[in-house]
């Protein structure tokens, strides 16, 4: 996109310095809380991004993995005074457990099947919480809170650490997620979004490489549902558990570019703080008409430009620069 | 024994409507191969038509069923011509989403325009109850169920029979053939989606003469439709009517014999049991 | 004489009441190009099928260097040598020529730089190189083939199957990709091709196998299959019997 090596490196370097400095500036905490929002939702894209953009596995039910991955370090601390950060772990791997499970009867389920199967699971993980008296059914599970330090994954009032580890985890689930794009594993994700029967005639296994991108993004997602449980206090199935959580990762995700690194970043960046104003300014009282703008634009991007921001910026790239001939391009490539 | 009656007939009298609901949605499916995710809000839209009908002019919900299949003819002809037509040459993800932004959109249309609160018809023309044995059958259930069977065998009827219908199921069954024959596809995506629209919006008047009417009301009904369809084969309507009252009657029973909090995700286990082990369904080919 | 590359002993695949494949044998020798022909509907892409791990045989075997290879999935078939192309080219759309290609070599070699050699190396062979950055999905079709097969050849093959690769391709089209295919014999390739372009069939195969109805009716060089009246008759019926 931009001309030179150098010049990217410049420019991520810059943007990583003001985010880091932003909280220091900026101390109200409202700013702070919708950015926290933004990474959040940013590192739920890029982990279904993973097994949605990548892989081709459009799920519309990651709210699941959030969940589990919430309800279960939430649960084991409460019970069990299991450290938090212990606890995350336990809910990754708990999610991609089930993820696991439920992914590979689903192996062979493509586009729309795939993603009705998603909501299916969803729901049912959903109304489940719901009953299941052990995790506080619909009441929900309230986390007792503890004097304000790394160890306990409690900060109070404070949202300044909070920020600070969301971000590292978006900055190091983008890591992978770069990593990944330029890697075997990222090239067999495409292949099998493509055709499970040309990625077999290339040696691949379908059904492994979709277990892997599933687990993986479950996982990532649970981290996440950790994080958001230590910052709010509180889980109940109707706040964590719903459809319009898994819908709002999947537009963060379309918005700024599917199959993008940092297409997740782009759309949450734009569309998060969009949602959080007009909420605050128009959806106060309950009139809907926040959603409904939230709505008409959904229907607009899918329509006019579905590849999101970062199909955009390639395509016009695209555009300007002429084909590069010969043998050169080959070891530009291999430079990148 | 009278209570597992009662669950019986209860079950087929909402499995009759939820097939009508998904007959709708399995041709919109099967001609396109587009999942219509706004489908139970435009249920909820000719709801709140039957009740605006009755409570501003003392309409009775019976004759808002033509008022509803024609009003909701025109707005799936609309959502297909500027929203779903638009999408189909596009990738998948985009597909997927246009229907839920137009499905997020409506809902809270409806919020905004009648507020979030349960309504209800008072006093419908078809009221009571009538007496099966010792099961009470509410007249207005049974009235829309055997509405929803009428209008499912004219469709069967419509499909089989005239020629738009016959150029529907051919485009269903093969679409680069039905082009080769001089369908004009784009047409019959168009009137499917108008009358795929109109089956619920019918579906709708039925369901207001006895059913809570709020704005979020389509999600459910929508969802289950869902399992219905793949139930019944996707793009199969006898296979959406048949699996429509399998449904209901699931959804009962398994709800009197484990858990009536569970008996959606019964439903939903139902659709995740169809596509791993038949994905044809019952009745799909 | 040393053991043949493909062996495929009375292959019968049935479905549901259609006999596809009904006990057909034969064998490939390292370094043969092979050509199997038959009218429509004779069982060539069920055969193909039944060889590469799309379709597991009804009856019969298939070994591949000694080993029986009938009833393995496609991607283990892949990873013991043999690759395949498909009758409707099948190449990942949004990824460049060059970024296709590297999927197929990342299967024998899993780091990037040298799946990326390879893959340049390939689109050389293939006359690729100059739309190495192209998205797969702006190609022709006669280049979106070559591709396939440089994807193909890019997973290290010993047998390379093509399946009618050389359908709707020009006059010119088909003399490039016959040439390729000559070379790739040299780089030590053996080829089963399935074709209807019966002058490719007839330039570049050293035996030609010819089903018919589910059944292989003739075996043996271009030039003896195409005078034999059985095959004369397959296709083009009785009445034309030279």
């Amino acid at each position: 996109m931009l001309s030179s090596r150098a010049s990217r490196i410049a420019v991520a370097a810059a943007v990583l310095a003001a985010l880091v400095a932003f909280p220091l500036v900026f101390t109200h905490p409202f700013p702070i809380h919708v950015l926290i929002i933004v990474f959040l939702y940013a590192l739920m894209g890029v982990a279904w991004n993973v097994m949605g953009g990548y892989a081709g596995m459009l799920s519309f039910g990651q709210a699941a993995f959030f969940g589990i991955g919430g309800y279960t370090s939430s649960f084991l601390f409460v019970t069990y005074r299991l450290n938090p950060w212990a606890g995350m772990v336990v809910g990754g791997v708990l999610a991609a457990l089930t993820a696991a499970a439920i992914g590979y009867p689903c192996s062979h389920l493509r586009g729309h099947y795939f993603a009705i199967a998603s909501i299916a699971f969803a729901e049912i993980v959903r109304i489940h919480f719901n009953n299941w008296k052990l995790i506080g059914a619909a009441e929900g599970l309230t986390i007792p809170t503890q004097p304000a330090s790394l160890a306990v994954f409690q900060f109070g009032s404070s949202k300044a650490p909070y920020y600070y580890i969301v971000l590292a985890f978006l900055l190091l689930a983008l890591a992978l997620c770069w990593w990944m794009s330029r890697a075997r594993m990222g090239y067999y994700f495409r292949a099998i979004k493509e055709s499970h029967d040309l990625a077999m005639v290339l040696g691949v296994s379908f059904v492994r490489y979709r277990l892997l991108a599933i687990m993986l993004s479950a996982f990532i997602t649970a981290v996440a549902g950790t994080f958001y449980a230590q910052y709010v206090l509180y889980l109940d199935p109707e706040s964590v558990l719903i459809l319009p959580i898994s819908v709002q990762v999947v537009l963060v995700t379309m918005l700024g570019g599917a199959g993008s690194v940092m297409g997740p970043v782009i759309g949450a960046a734009i569309l998060i703080p969009l949602s959080e104003i007009t909420r605050v300014k128009l959806g106060h009282r309950g009139t809907g008409i926040d959603l409904m703008i939230y709505g008409a634009l959904i229907t607009l991007i899918s329509i006019y430009q579905p590849r999101g921001v970062w199909g955009l910026l390639s395509g016009l790239a695209r555009r300007r620069a002429p084909t590069p001939a010969g043998p050169a391009l080959a070891t530009q490539e291999l430079r990148r | 024994m009278s209570q597992l009656a009662q669950q019986l007939v209860n079950g087929l009298l909402i499995g009759c409507v939820y097939s009508l609901i998904a007959m709708g949605l399995t041709l919109i499916w099967g001609v396109m191969n587009i999942v219509n995710f706004a489908h139970g809000d435009f249920l909820m839209l000719s709801m709140f038509v039957s009740f605006w009908l009755y409570t501003l002019w003392g309409i009775d919900p019976v004759f808002s069923i033509p008022v509803n299949a024609v009003l909701l003819f025109a707005l799936g002809v609309l959502v297909y011509r500027y929203a779903v037509s638009r999408v189909m040459r596009g990738p998948v993800l985009a597909q997927l989403v246009v229907t839920f932004g137009v499905s997020i959109f409506l809902a809270n249309a409806a919020v905004m325009l009648w507020t979030p609160d349960f309504r209800l018809i008072e006093k419908p023309m078809l009221a009571g109850t009538w007496l099966l044995g010792d099961v009470p059958v509410s007249i207005p259930k049974l009235v829309a169920s055997l509405g929803s069977v009428v209008i499912a065998l004219g469709l069967i009827g419509f499909l089989r029979r005239t020629r738009t219908g016959k150029a529907i199921l051919a485009t269903e069954m093969n679409r680069d053939s039905a082009l080769l024959m001089g369908i004009n596809t784009d047409r019959v995506n168009a009137i499917s989606f108008g009358i795929g629209s109109s089956l619920v919006g019918i579906a709708g008047s039925f369901l207001a003469m006895y059913y809570y009417i709020y704005p979020q009301v389509g999600g459910l009904f929508g969802t289950i439709s869902f399992a219905i369809v793949a139930l019944g084969g996707f793009g199969s309507v006898q296979g959406a009517f048949v699996a429509g009252i399998l449904v209901g009657l699931v959804q009962t029973m398994g709800g009197y014999f484990f858990d009536p909090a569970y008996k959606y995700a019964i439903v939903f286990f139902l659709y995740l049991l169809t596509v791993w082990v038949r994905p044809q369904g019952l009745l799909g080919w | 004489m040393s053991a043949p590359l493909l062996e495929v002993r009375r292959v019968t695949k049935r479905f549901a009441g259609i006999v596809a494949n009904e006990d057909v044998s034969f064998s490939v020798a390292e370094g043969e190009i092979v050509s199997i022909i038959g009218p429509n509907g004779a069982g060539k892409s069920t055969l193909f099928g039944c060889v590469t791990g799309f379709h597991r045989p009804s009856a019969g075997q298939v070994f591949f260097r000694g080993q029986e290879i009938s009833g393995l999935k496609a991607d283990r078939i892949c990873r013991l040598g043999i690759a395949r192309t498909f009758q409707i080219v099948q190449v990942i759309a949004d990824m460049t020529v060059l970024e296709n290609v590297t999927t197929g070599a990342f299967l024998r070699h899993p780091r990037r730089r040298a799946a990326m050699g390879l893959a340049a190396e390939l689109l050389a062979v293939t006359g690729l190189t100059d739309k190495q950055a192209l998205l797969a999905a702006a190609l022709t079709i006669a280049d979106k083939k070559r591709l396939e097969v440089a994807m193909a050849l890019a997973t290290e093959p010993r047998l390379l199957m093509l399946d009618e690769s050389m359908a709707g391709l020009t006059p010119v089209e088909l003399k490039q990709i016959m040439a390729l295919l000559r070379e790739v014999r040299k780089r030590g390739v053996t080829l089963v091709v399935v074709e209807h372009v019966m002058e490719a069939v007839m330039q570049l195969s050293d035996r030609v196998i010819v089903l018919n109805s589910g059944r292989k009716i003739v075996e043996g060089t271009p030039r003896e299959v195409v005078a034999d009246p059985r095959v004369i008759q397959a296709y083009l019926g009785d009445r034309y019997r030279a």
